[in-house]
């Protein structure tokens, strides 16, 4: 046998074994317990698809948003499926970043998808990216506080009720305090929650022809009663917590309420987690009855990005991990409170959900009550609810954030943060062109 | 004179000396610590030193949901790799620059170290567009050469620093015995160098293993090294404490145990050339 035969022996089996190969997807996601439960659950997928490999890589949420931006902005094609919020989709889709997702299968049920979460996903009618878990923000609260204290939590509550109760739970001696809201600076920390309150309370970030509008009365108004409600009722250092840091202020029974994402409930009323697990209850987000409750809206989603090579297999994957089989399927092995809540209305509707998870309908009014395409009281010229759904928020919204969290520190007046915020938003909306 | 050391200040000096250790060494312990808690108590307040129930179902589900190998072998190839070659590459220019200083050597330097100052984010895209039409977006070669170019600027400069101790009359005697070019830096300053070279080596390794803007850009899932492994276990919904800790614990184990074997060599080193 001569080397030549060897070498061509080699090179053909080399052919053999890469045709025979399976076609890999790789998936970019964060690490949030659905996902994670997801990672774990592809062994579903991977049988019922031969064929397909899946290749996962979970990063945190400011990492990968920075790294999954330059691979589809250079078209660099290293992931098939990303994980994305509300917030990027529509930016991403007028951009021709994303694939518009119309592979997924006859048997998806799209129209089962919460049209909130639905429009807030889709551009021009089509849809790009598919919801895997849906949130709105809502009112978790003590019910043995607020018994103790004489009250009762209304289902709708408002702005002043919230504010009176804070300030009657709290007992600094015992480190309760009323309310436990986000301060740490960031236009997806602080800056979600405070959008959303100032929407209750009738403010706008721009107005019709996109001039900035935090020097308005609105503003100011919601800027300074969240400021003295979190100095006489919040916890100390408030300015530096975030989601996490409020969980675990909750779950050690040190906040009579907190508003935040619907996802929470499922963490602090699971007993192995949360001192409090017996004793919360759930209301939704206030309002000043102006028409505009204070919660958002948002989806952590599947897309597929324009420069992947396996479009379709990727689809195929989005429509197994967004579907009705996928929900049974994590019900069927880690029990129906820990399915990925607020995408589908049938799962509202299925009896042993309900039962399951004493917070689903709660969930499902915060998330119908939230619409990303007329968000403010007055009209606006931009989607989203807690963001502004144009590449220039991030950097706005974060840096405006740091003047509210500022505030919030007593480091600065309210009216030197909005003042603040105000000059840098319209030195940006200038820089990118919105103005003249 | 000789300075006189009573045991009152020897005692103090020493007590200062520990303090400092403990005061730098703290961040590492909590972490060991907080990786053998429960979430829970992970973020409790006020939090417990030791007393608080261990366990060791974080380095249990660490194990269960990644593949700490495949991460750890990215990170020794390529922390090895960019320290061999970029060693290959600075000893003969570090050479030069000792003991061949042309007028410009100093600027030189200067310039090579004034690379290190610009903010790698400013050339992300650039590179990143460079790597993708070379094919080398998750790979282990990428980020072997991203990583030797960025760390080459420090390795000449501490070899050049060792090299200026080294008398150039000993490679003149050399050079005169007849050794040519190749055995005068391989077989005469080379052996006179090795502490400097070794602690060089060393400190290139733990630099390169620590990377973690380069490493976690570049990569998706074949070449991501161990700082992804850490990166991959921070939450924004739900509390990861004691799992990051357990992840951030495994990944510097291997180059904390290095460091411990190689603390004489890597402080002769540091200091080779210090006191005249």
């Amino acid at each position: 046998m001569t080397l030549r035969s060897v070498l061509l022996g080699m090179s053909s089996l080399f052919v053999i074994v890469s045709a025979a190969q399976a076609e890999t997807l790789t998936i970019a996601t964060v690490n949030n317990g659905d996902m994670v439960r997801m990672q774990k659950l592809t062994g579903d997928f991977t049988a019922k698809n031969p064929g397909i490999d899946v290749e996962w890589v979970t990063l945190e949420e400011n990492v990968l948003r920075q790294k999954v931006t330059t691979d589809i902005a250079t078209k660099g094609g290293q992931f098939d499926v990303l994980t994305i919020g509300t917030y990027e989709v529509p930016i991403w889709a007028k951009q021709g970043w994303l694939v518009p997702l119309d592979k997924l299968g006859a048997a998806y049920d799209v129209d089962d998808l919460l049209p909130a979460i639905r429009s807030g996903l889709s551009r021009d009618g089509k849809l790009y990216a598919a919801p895997f878990y849906g949130e709105s923000s809502m009112v978790m609260y003590r019910t043995d506080l607020f018994a103790k204290a004489g009250l009762t939590m209304p289902k709708a509550p408002t702005w002043d009720f919230v504010a009176d109760a804070a300030r009657k739970l709290t007992d600094k001696n015992a480190e309760v305090y009323g309310i436990c809201l986000r301060g740490k600076a960031g236009w997806g920390e602080n800056m979600a929650f405070l959008t959303a309150t100032a929407n209750s309370f009738g403010a706008r970030w721009f107005d019709e022809k996109w001039q900035p509008q935090l020097n308005s009365a609105e503003w100011k108004k919601a800027l300074d009663f969240y400021v003295k409600l979190m100095k006489d009722a919040g916890p100390p250092g408030a300015s530096s917590n975030g989601f996490n840091e409020n969980l675990a202020l909750f779950q050690s029974g040190k906040c009579g309420m907190w508003i935040d994402a619907t996802v929470a409930a499922s963490f602090v009323s699971n007993p192995k987690e949360s001192k409090v697990a017996d004793k919360v209850g759930f209301a939704l987000a206030p309002d000043t009855g102006l028409g505009k409750r204070g919660n958002w809206l948002w989806a952590w989603s599947l897309a597929v990005p324009a420069g992947s090579k396996k479009s379709e297999a990727a689809q195929k994957f989005i429509a197994w991990a967004t579907s009705k089989e996928y929900l049974a399927l994590v019900a069927s092995k880690e029990g129906w409170a820990n399915v990925p809540p607020g995408t589908r209305a049938s799962l509202y509707a299925n009896p042993e959900y309900q039962k399951a998870a004493p917070f689903a309908a709660m969930t499902l009014d915060s998330i119908n009550s939230a619409d990303p395409t007329h968000p403010t009281v007055k009209p606006v010229p931009y989607v989203g609810v807690q963001f502004v759904a144009i590449p220039e928020f991030q950097g706005i919204g974060t840096a405006v954030g740091q003047q509210f969290s500022a505030a919030l520190a007593g480091q600065k007046s309210v009216d030197d943060a909005l003042k603040a915020g105000q000059d840098i938003t319209v030195r940006e909306m200038t820089k990118a062109g919105y103005l003249k | 004179m000789a300075r006189r050391t009573t045991l009152p200040r020897k005692l103090g000096v020493t007590a200062l000396a520990w303090g400092i250790g403990f005061l730098v060494f703290f961040p590492i312990l909590w972490t060991v610590l907080t990786s053998f808690k429960t979430e829970a108590e992970a973020v409790a307040s006020p939090p417990s030193f030791l007393a608080f129930h261990w366990t060791l179902e974080n380095y249990a589900e660490v194990q269960e949901r990644s593949d700490y190998f495949r991460h750890f072998l990215n990170s020794v190839v390529i922390s090895l790799g960019s320290t061999v070659i970029g060693l290959v590459i600075a000893v003969p220019a570090a050479w030069a620059m000792a003991f061949q200083p042309a007028k410009r050597t100093k600027d030189l330097l200067m310039w090579m170290l004034s690379t290190k100052m610009m903010p790698p984010v400013g050339v992300l895209v650039p590179i990143y567009l460079i790597f993708r039409d070379l094919g080398l977006l998750d790979t282990r070669l990428g980020l072997t050469i991203i990583l030797t170019l960025i760390d080459l600027p420090i390795i000449i400069w501490m070899l050049y620093t060792y090299f200026k101790e080294i008398p150039g009359e000993i490679l003149e005697a050399a050079r005169m015995d007849g050794a040519d070019l190749w055995n005068e830096i391989v077989h005469v300053l080379t052996p006179m160098a090795v502490p400097g070279i070794a602690s060089t080596l060393l400190l290139n390794v733990i630099l390169a293993w620590n990377e973690a803007f380069w490493t976690l850009n570049l990569t998706a899932a074949k070449a991501a090294p161990l700082t992804a492994f850490i990166a991959s276990y921070s939450s924004p919904e739900g509390l990861f404490y004691a799992k990051l800790s357990a992840a951030s614990t495994m990944a510097i184990a291997p180059i904390l145990i290095l460091g411990w074997f190689s603390q004489k060599q890597l402080v002769r080193g540091l200091t080779f050339g210090a006191v005249k």
